[in-house]
């Protein structure tokens, strides 16, 4: 696990190098100068507080949000650059779970999946009905649910049904945004696994924004603590920890540990100073 | 994903006082100012981006089709009786002035000339814009909220050739339909009241309207009809992409889709009927305008 952590030296090595990437909503900055190779392989847990800007950079690597500064090389080639064809194309290779799914209300389960290959194939209505039950199998959804629609399934299912959908162009990087937020222990849990599985059934390079601490230890390879730009220092580095899971408990910076044990205690005191909070 | 609210660039070292509220003041009305052209030139960008899209790449017949039938059989019900209410009402409001005068008979003249090129075109565009453009801005407003926009980014589908190209087309293709069919029915409607209720003379009725109400006044109210409709779709699928977070913000996506679209419609039948009387005198110089 540490050993995918390296700091690979052949650049080829490196599927997404962000390079000093800062992004602004108006006149808030919410990521400023953050640097951070993945390489192939990698299954990159990006961690912190709501707010921190974690889903900002998941979705500035795939190009849903511009960088206001510096830029992001996909494979060595700058999205921003590119012309509008090639973007789709790219997009092809990633997957996105959404967290809330984000499946298309209107369309019923088979269709949701079948979306991304019946955009970028021409595969005949068998085949497509072939790959969907496949996909739906392999995240342990029964053949019946394909003709729901997404009102219809429980929370955690439209979270499967979602990962289903983004596996289906047999993508080369994962993206999952809060993959376990809102469901059960339990069902946390088989999150996780679906997570663990997809990675050792492809080739895959992934990247989870989350705060669940359990799930973070469970698939990380290596993780990335981002702090909220508004409460840091002047000339402070945003990312706080970058690292393998094992040493978030011995991060050097005090506030990874608060973070990982949920000590709020500073944070109250403060909250108490400010008269936001009565004692 | 996380958001930002704009804050006041006011800096803390503003002057103190009636100063400090005038800088403040300036400063306020130069960021309305910003923001007003920041959303024109958005608009401008997404209308560019939509007609771009349009000519060059045509949606799959399967997403066409859900969004002609929404936008053109659903609404002919609600348009043709809005047209047939129109036609009546106009023989109601009318009928006293012009039996006064004993001319009546000209009621046929009036009714139809007022449906063909104004009550039609822009009564059928307001229900449209009612029905089916707070309906567009609420569905794409939820499509922004839930990330299902960002969804069809992420697998490579272009949101505005999936989502606003096929709305566009439907309403700027099936309005004229709509509008013939409000006119049709505004006809039928005023005949109705006049002749059968009023008990106007049905044959001078019709010669009236013949004499008055000519092809082109018919193709005026058709061809505003396009602009009108270009409007809806375009407005409302605006206010749905730039929806903002929760059931509030869609609701006021969906309201703003039509209170917008209503008011361009507006500006559009002005622009368009000076534009239009302009080119009849000089199509026919000698002939009598429209009335």
């Amino acid at each position: 696990m540490v050993d995918a952590v390296r700091n690979p030296t052949d650049e080829s090595d490196i599927l997404v190098n962000i390079e000093n990437v800062s992004v602004r909503f108006g006149k808030n900055w919410v990521l400023r100068n953050i640097n951070l190779k993945i390489p192939r392989g990698q299954t990159l847990v990006l961690l912190g507080e709501s707010g921190c800007g974690k889903t900002v950079l998941m979705k500035t690597i795939i190009g849903l949000v511009r960088p206001t500064e510096g830029r992001i090389l996909y494979d060595g080639r700058d999205l921003a650059t590119l012309p509008d064809r090639e973007i789709t194309a790219l997009r092809t290779r990633f997957g996105f779970v959404f967290q809330q799914a984000a499946l298309f209300d209107s369309m019923t389960i088979e269709q949701n999946v079948a979306f991304p290959l019946r955009q970028h194939t021409n595969k005949g209505r068998a085949e497509l009905k072939r790959i969907v039950l496949q996909r739906l199998a392999e995240v342990g959804l029964p053949d019946n649910v394909g003709l729901k629609k997404p009102a219809e399934l429980s929370g955690g299912m439209r979270k499967r049904v979602g990962l289903a959908r983004a596996l289906a162009m047999s993508p080369e990087i994962m993206l999952y945004d809060e993959p376990t937020t809102g469901l059960d222990p339990i069902m946390s849990d088989v999150i996780n696994e679906l997570i663990l599985s997809v990675r050792r059934q492809n080739p895959v390079t992934s990247i989870v924004v989350t705060h669940d601490m359990h799930s973070a230890r469970k698939v990380a390879d290596r993780v990335v603590m981002l702090y909220p730009q508004g409460r840091l220092k002047k000339g402070e580095s945003q990312i706080l920890y970058d690292g393998p899971p094992g040493g978030l408990e011995r991060a050097a910076d005090k506030r990874v540990g608060q973070f990982v044990r949920g000590e709020a205690g500073e944070r109250l005191m403060e909250m108490r100073e400010r008269g936001l909070l009565s004692d | 994903m996380s958001t930002t609210t704009q804050t006041s660039p006011l800096p803390d070292d503003a002057p103190p006082g009636f100063a400090g509220s005038i800088v403040e003041w300036i400063s306020d009305f130069g960021d309305v100012i910003v923001g007003y052209v920041a959303a024109l030139g958005d608009f401008a960008m997404f209308v560019s981006s939509t007609s771009s899209w349009t000519f060059t790449r045509l949606p799959k017949r399967e997403t066409l089709m859900p969004n002609f039938y929404q936008i053109g059989v659903l609404s002919l019900p609600v348009i043709a009786l809005t047209g047939t209410f129109i036609g009546m009402v106009l023989a109601v409001q009318s009928y006293a002035q012009f039996r006064a005068l004993h001319i009546e008979t000209r009621l046929g003249g009036v009714i139809n000339m007022s449906l063909v090129r104004e009550l039609g075109p822009v009564l059928a565009a307001t229900m449209l814009a009612g029905r089916v453009g707070g309906s567009m801005a609420a569905e794409l407003g939820t499509m922004r909220v839930t990330e299902q926009i960002d969804a069809l980014s992420s697998m490579g589908a272009n949101p505005i050739h999936y989502l606003v190209v096929p709305r566009f087309l439907g309403c700027l293709v099936l309005i004229p339909t709509l509008t013939i069919m409000a006119d049709f029915m505004g006809v039928v409607g005023g005949w109705f009241y006049s002749v059968l209720l009023l008990d106007i003379d049905s044959h001078h009725y019709w010669q009236h309207s013949q004499e008055m109400v000519g092809a082109f006044d018919v193709f005026s109210g058709i061809f505003k009809s396009l602009f009108f409709g270009a409007a809806i779709a375009l407005i409302s699928c605006h206010r749905g992409f730039h929806c903002a977070p929760g059931a509030e913000g869609v609701g006021r996506a969906a309201t703003s889709a039509f209170v917008h679209s209503f008011v361009m419609i507006l500006a559009i039948d002005l622009l368009l009927g000076i534009f239009l009387d302009s080119l009849y005198l000089v199509i026919w110089p000698e002939g009598a305008s429209y009335l």
